[in-house]
């Protein structure tokens, strides 16, 4: 029987690849962002994690359950949402802020909408906007507590980068590159950040494609600030504004979530240029210094507009018109 | 109840087409001044009184309104009314009127007050008229009641300004700002949708539909009420 040929109709190309085993990747992949996290701020990190992750994936399991639908735990889409919500919180914030982030990004924002593949926005970055603005405190907090880094370095002290640069100070890159600063609990060390973004490369999870262009229309955007805004080019301010804050976590990781990006090529390019342009205007015109999580959430609003002017022309159809 | 009768007319207004829950009109306000109980009171309240009267003199006026103007017609009378109670807002309760704001002029063009006018008070007599304004002023008032009650218990663990929450809950500040006006407007109105499906479902017999004849075992219609309950 084995022998037997299968006819069948196309599409021919078969994959192995499934949700799980994606969004099992991309965890891999956050591991050495959390682990350094761990390592910098100490076993509260972990602590937030894991709370995180457990509220997202109880608030799947429980939603599923009392409404008697498909149990969908095991694609690892809410331990990936949960980790990404974590890693975007400040190591000293209360615990249960974190039950309540996943409560919200699970329940409201994914599961109320249709589940995965039916979200409008990144559960996880609407989870950390809802939670950055009810409780602005607490969620800006980056006191450092008894971590690793506290007792060893005192670049520690002081503000996160990017409040510092808003404030007009200098600051270094090296620390950036390394991660022994301030920040959320995920966001501090841009090298473990890329380690990470370089395995998704290779396994062919996402493409150069929107982190690409966000980082490169981010770049475009401040150095035509910085000559105009600023009087003068500083690369020193310009890297440390690429590698500072969530750009890099939220460029690999969080724009390039498959479900609420376009799909189609060109669209993806637009996509990464409006978030470069959003994220560099939030960042130097709003009031906070950060802005690539409401860049992210306001640009996958978009995404449904941005899918309909760049959807391809079929094989055969338009072209020039006789004349 | 018999149609049309002062009783049936507020059970109309305040459960059966609820228009904050039901109709889902005046979503403007509903959704900007609930930021508390108190406001969302006030809001209806004042709302319920200009639309009773409105409904009054527009159906006093309902023969000699023109139809082909009858839009303006009724226009001229809410901003006549809204403009008396402004005034007496401002008087007599002036903190309502600083925390109301710009919503008590856009009273004149809530789609209640015309929707009514239009749908009701047009074609009926004055004293149904009356009482389908108060109903429908009185169900307004609840559900801006219930709206700004649930913000103000998350967003300020208050109601009404008196503290309710424990003093360790900290206040989820989202649900008094914009955001929160959906997703609370969301769930109270799921919540209703709920409780209506189930009291539907009581009243529709579906061995013995009136519309189809034959029953619904053998009918296709998935549009049909007896289908969806």
């Amino acid at each position: 029987m084995n022998d037997m040929l299968k006819v069948s109709a196309s599409p021919h190309i078969r994959s192995k690849t499934s949700t799980d085993k994606i969004m099992m990747l991309v965890a891999i992949a956050l591991l050495p962002a959390s682990l350094f996290g761990i390592y910098n701020f100490g076993i509260r990190a972990l602590l937030v994690m894991l709370i995180s992750i457990a509220s997202c994936v109880a608030t799947e399991w429980l939603y599923e359950k009392g409404l008697h639908k498909k149990c969908t735990i095991g694609d690892f889409s809410a331990v990936v949402t949960g980790l990404l919500l974590a890693l975007n919180m400040p190591p000293t914030i209360p615990l249960w802020m974190p039950i309540i982030g996943g409560v919200f990004a699970i329940l409201i924002v994914k599961q109320l909408f249709g589940g995965l593949g039916q979200n409008i926005m990144n559960p996880a970055l609407a989870g950390r906007c809802f939670l950055m603005i009810s409780f602005a405190g607490p969620m800006t907090d980056f006191t450092v507590p008894s971590g690793a880094f506290a007792t060893v370095y005192d670049t520690v002290s002081g503000a996160t980068p990017l409040a510092a640069m808003k404030a007009g100070e200098t600051v270094e890159l090296m620390p950036l590159l390394i991660g022994n600063i301030k920040g959320t609990i995920g966001e501090t060390s841009a090298i473990a950040l890329l380690v990470g973004a370089a395995v998704l490369l290779y396994f062919k999870v996402i493409d150069m494609r929107i982190p690409g262009t966000y980082i490169g229309s981010f770049a475009v955007f401040m150095v035509l600030y910085e000559i105009f805004g600023m009087g003068g080019l500083d690369i020193n301010h310009l890297l440390c504004e690429i590698f500072g804050g969530g750009l890099i976590l939220g460029a690999f990781f969080m724009a390039t979530d498959y479900v609420t990006t376009p799909i189609t090529q060109n669209g993806q390019i637009v996509y990464g240029c409006v978030l470069g342009i959003l994220t560099g205007i939030f960042r130097m015109f709003g009031g906070s210094a950060e802005g690539v999580s409401y860049a992210i959430i306001f640009s996958n609003l978009l995404v449904p507009l941005i899918e309909r002017v760049t959807i391809p022309k079929a094989f055969g159809k338009g072209g020039a018109k006789k004349a | 109840m018999k149609a049309n009768s002062p009783s049936e007319r507020l059970y109309n207004g305040i459960i059966k087409e609820n228009p904050t829950f039901c109709l889902l009109l005046g979503m403007c306000p509903t959704l900007a001044v609930t930021t508390s109980a108190t406001n969302g009171v006030g809001m209806g309240l004042t709302t319920m009184v200009i639309l009773a009267l409105s409904n009054m003199f527009i159906s006093m006026l309902r023969k000699v309104i023109p139809e082909t103007s009858r839009v303006p017609a009724f226009i001229v009378v809410v901003a006549s009314f809204v403009t008396i109670v402004q005034f007496l807002l401002e008087g007599f309760i002036p903190s309502l009127y600083d925390a109301l704001g710009l919503y008590i002029p856009l009273i004149v063009v809530n789609c209640i007050i015309l929707g009514r006018a239009e749908a009701y008070a047009s074609k009926n007599g004055v004293i149904s008229s009356l009482f389908d304004g108060i109903g429908m002023g009185l169900g307004f008032t609840l559900g801006l009641t219930c709206i700004g009650a649930v913000r103000e218990i998350l967003g300020a663990g208050q109601i009404f300004g008196f503290q309710v929450m424990p003093s360790a809950y900290t206040p989820i500040t989202i649900f008094i700002l914009a955001p929160g006006a959906f997703f609370v407007l969301a769930f109270l109105v799921a919540l209703m949708n709920k409780l209506n499906v189930g009291s539907a479902k009581r009243k529709i017999d579906p061995s013995n539909s009136v519309s189809c004849g034959s029953g619904c075992a053998s009918c296709g219609n998935a549009a049909c009420k007896g289908k969806r309950g």
